[in-house]
């Protein structure tokens, strides 16, 4: 366990220094010039050297990845160049928002998925099973954009149950949490399905119910823990899924979190918040993937770590 | 030795008369404005920064102007120039020495009284190659400029602090501007003590002079300003508090001005639904529409074949549908025919400009070589509505034979291509136009059309060269004396003209600015589309269901 631990987490480093790398590239090869989008139009060309200069932008590419990651190590992540402040700070001041956002985005889900997976599993081969499956189908496949700004439309603006976007109040968290839950939603209800298939087949549902139990017993007692445990498992790898949707689910609301600063950042081309930002998110990916490696075991038996 | 001296422009003709050596009549304060209130601005994108060496985008521009003052500002809805911090001013008869005299008893927020050595800080600090100043080069006319920008030297020699209420500026050229670049923001006074408490992060810990001081900032979600009690100038500012509500895109900023959630969209009225709004009364009488001091254009690299020949960029000229652009962006707009804006000083009203003639356009390629015309690329911004904009020029050459293949692509790679010297044929410069820093002619010549701007990285994207011009133009900006700003005016007037005639533009629109407000707001029309504030002049507006 130990040894699988410590294998896991070089690896995991690995693939940071890898993100760090090609994310770093990518943005040196940029054809747009930072230093003349922070030096403005009438900017002389001996103030756009000089501000190259002060950023070290004038070194040579090794150079200014060898000091990225310098700092790096000691937790800079540099300074914004068109906000002027420090990554940590932008980053560390909007992650709560994004976090409760995840967290509403989950239960949505969870809540949302697993009932429909499992109403569709037991009405198998019905109306109502296609219908959900076809409604699964849906949501994985609308467009976040879409879907958010018809949420907003019916319920903001018509229905007025909900405000038009913004941050600080749980009502505020219910459409967004649902815009970015309607995704996974449809992802939750085809495993749960097929999970709740599976158990639904096994010899000890058979003997329940020749034991004489009733249908909601054999189905929540006992067949229910068994297959969510596989789907529960899944919330880990989920959250790559999620750090994409943020960014357009945090543009769409308003929503005060890491993907509205990268959405920003990527329009400004602020290198420095752009690398915090995929770093950040990197992390996390690789951190949930870890946690349901780890977790997965625990849940079913017949998974070794090695 | 005969000296100008001047205070509000109403009042110089009068101080001359007099011989006196400042007046200055306070500002009139609107009569029917009430004191109170709270407001709030929604903006769709993060506040970068706060500090006046650094800000310079429409966003901060005029949240900077609110929390500091400079030495000259504007008369409130209006480009003409008046003393602010500064009392009264003299120019010495060479242009090249500029004397000003300070207005006692000016509190930074933090209550210390501002001095001459604080001009001097902030001038040195905005040069200073270590602040990082997007606008340092605004202050190369003054002596010792170019010490400072090599690091050579720690303060501009040319700034003199002649008494703690009197500051002097000598130049090495004389200099028409540079009243003007006293009232931009990179020339706003700060003080020392809190540029050093705070280091770098002084742009998120503002301390100025100004009508507003920061109360609150939440990254990624508000910023508050309150009401400055100690302003120095009385009866300013009618609002008791402003908040931006940051992360708000611009249809939902829309929805909740129409519910009455908030007072003015910052980012304006989104292009989708500008129609709808201009089409109901109700929702039309409370949208503002004014000049700008903005033009869009296209511009040919007068480098490369076939641009390099005249008759080619004049036929380009001749053949743009300019009326049919506009009606692209719902008519926000007017047709260009030169590179000024009309609200801007220098405007030449006579210049008819190159008709929209597709015969004659042919006639001219045909003149030129190109009878069955040729294969070119337009760039432009990938954001709409640049992309049908140059949809529809692409349509317009192609009636005159020239077949141009659209390149859309983000900002700053548009930018990138414009400044290198093979880069781009043609672009179609909307969502990057021009607009002008401080409203004089000056502004849209030196770095755009320019020898100066026509190098690897500058902005100058027609590569337009005419020493002849050059000259002309530092002529012009050496006629410093105020009472000949009517001649200057028209020696930029030959200018443009000029380089009308080499066309290395085609100028298409300038863009007219329309700023949607709630019922409550109050003030005057024009402060609402104040030239140098965007959205509006927050010092001088008002609410009307206070009290």
């Amino acid at each position: 366990m130990i040894a699988y631990l410590g294998r896991r987490l070089i690896q995991s480093l690995l693939i940071l220094l890898g993100v760090s790398l090609i994310t770093f590239a990518l943005l040196y090869l940029l054809p747009a010039d930072p230093v003349r989008q922070i030096a403005g139009r009438s900017a002389t060309p001996q103030t756009v050297e000089n501000i190259r200069q002060q950023l070290g932008l004038d070194q040579p590419f090794v150079v200014q990845y060898w000091r990225y990651l310098t700092k790096l190590v000691s937790g800079d992540l540099g300074r914004s160049y068109i906000q002027r402040s420090e990554v940590t700070e932008l980053i560390v001041s909007r992650l709560p928002a994004s976090l409760l956002l995840m967290v509403g985005a989950i239960l949505c889900e969870l809540l949302l998925g697993l009932s429909m997976g499992l109403i569709a599993a037991v009405r198998r081969g019905t109306a109502t099973d296609q219908t959900l499956m076809v409604a699964s189908f849906v949501g994985v496949s609308a467009p976040q954009f879409v879907v958010g700004l018809l949420l907003l439309y019916v319920f903001a603006v018509r229905l007025s149950w909900f405000p038009i976007g913004g941050y600080g109040t749980w009502r505020h968290l219910v459409l967004p949490s649902l815009t970015m839950g309607i995704l996974g939603a449809g992802w939750y209800a085809r495993m749960m399905r097929s999970s709740m298939i599976d158990v639904l087949r096994q010899d000890y549902v058979r003997t329940a119910r020749a034991k004489g139990l009733a249908r909601r017993a054999i189905i929540f007692r006992h067949a229910l823990p068994n297959a969510i445990l596989p789907v529960i498992a899944m919330i880990g790898i989920d959250i790559g899924i999620f750090m994409g949707g943020i960014v357009v689910v945090e543009s769409v609301f308003g929503w005060p979190g890491i993907g509205q600063l990268a959405w920003q950042a990527i329009q400004r081309v602020d290198i420095p918040i752009i690398m915090g930002v995929t770093l950040v998110s990197a992390f996390a990916i690789v951190l949930g993937n870890l946690v349901a490696d780890i977790i997965a075991p625990f849940i079913d038996p017949r998974i070794k770590l090695r | 030795m005969k000296k100008f001296l001047a205070s509000t422009v109403a009042a110089s003709a009068l101080a001359l008369m007099l011989g006196m050596t400042s007046v200055r009549a306070e500002d009139a304060v609107d009569p029917n404005a009430k004191q109170g209130g709270a407001i709030t601005i929604t903006y769709k994108d993060d506040v970068a920064t706060l500090d006046p060496a650094i800000g310079y985008d429409w966003q901060n521009w005029s949240m900077i102007k609110s929390l500091f003052d400079g030495l000259m500002d504007y008369e409130p809805g209006t480009t003409n120039l008046k003393p602010d911090l500064a009392e009264s001013y003299e120019i010495a008869p060479d242009g090249k020495t500029f004397t000003f005299k300070l207005r006692h008893g000016v509190k930074f927020h933090n209550g210390r009284e501002m001095t001459a050595d604080d001009v001097k800080y902030s001038l040195d600090r905005v040069t200073n190659p270590k602040t990082q100043s997007p606008g340092a080069g605004f202050f190369g006319s003054i002596k010792g400029y170019d010490d400072v920008a090599a690091g050579k030297a720690e303060g501009l020699s040319g700034v003199t602090v002649v008494d703690p209420y009197t500051v002097k500026f000598e130049l090495t050229r004389p200099d028409a501007t540079f009243l003007h670049v006293m009232a931009i923001n990179f020339a706003h006074v700060v003080p020392k003590e809190e540029v050093e408490k705070y280091g770098a992060d002084f742009g998120k810990h503002p301390v100025g002079t100004g009508a507003f001081k920061l109360a609150e900032w939440t990254l990624g979600q508000r910023i508050v300003f309150e009401r400055n009690a100690d302003y120095w100038h009385k009866g300013l500012p009618h609002l008791d508090k402003i908040t931006f509500e940051i992360g708000q895109e611009p249809i939902v900023a829309l929805l909740r001005l129409q519910k009455g959630e908030i007072d003015v969209p910052g980012d304006g009225i989104p292009p989708a639904k500008f129609q709808e709004v201009m089409a109901d009364p109700e929702q039309k009488a409370r949208v503002v529409e004014g000049g700008q001091l903005h033009t869009g254009y296209v511009t040919m690299n007068t480098t490369m074949a076939p641009f390099d020949n005249v008759k080619v960029r004049q036929a380009v000229n001749m053949a743009i549908n300019k009326a049919r652009v506009i009606q692209i962006i719902n008519g926000r707009a007017v047709p260009a025919n030169q590179p000024l804006p009309p609200s801007m000083p220098g405007y030449d009203k006579e210049y008819k400009g190159y008709p929209y003639d597709v015969a004659k356009a042919k006639a001219l390629l045909a003149e030129a070589g190109h009878p069955d015309g040729f294969e070119t690329q337009l760039f432009a911004m990938n954001t709409d509505p640049n992309p049908r904009i140059a949809q529809a020029i692409q349509q317009d050459l192609a009636a005159i034979g020239i077949k141009a293949s659209i390149q859309s692509l983000a900002q700053a790679n548009v930018i990138a291509a414009g400044g290198d010297k093979a880069g781009a044929p043609m672009i179609w410069s909307g969502g990057m136009a021009w607009i002008a820093d401080f409203p004089d002619p000056s502004n849209f010549y030196g770095p755009i059309l320019g020898c100066a701007g026509a190098v690897p990285g500058g902005w100058n994207w027609s590569w337009y060269c005419n020493k002849d011009l050059d000259a002309k133009a530092a002529e012009a900006d050496s006629v410093v004396d105020p009472a000949k700003a009517g001649e200057r005016d028209k020696m930029w007037s030959a200018i443009y003209d000029k380089v009308m005639e080499d066309a290395p533009w085609a100028p298409v629109f300038n863009e007219q600015r329309f700023t949607m407000k709630s019922a409550r707001m109050g003030g005057a029309d024009n402060l609402y589309v104040d030239p140098v504030h965007i959205p509006i002049n927050y010092d001088n507006v008002y609410v009307k269901d206070v009290q």
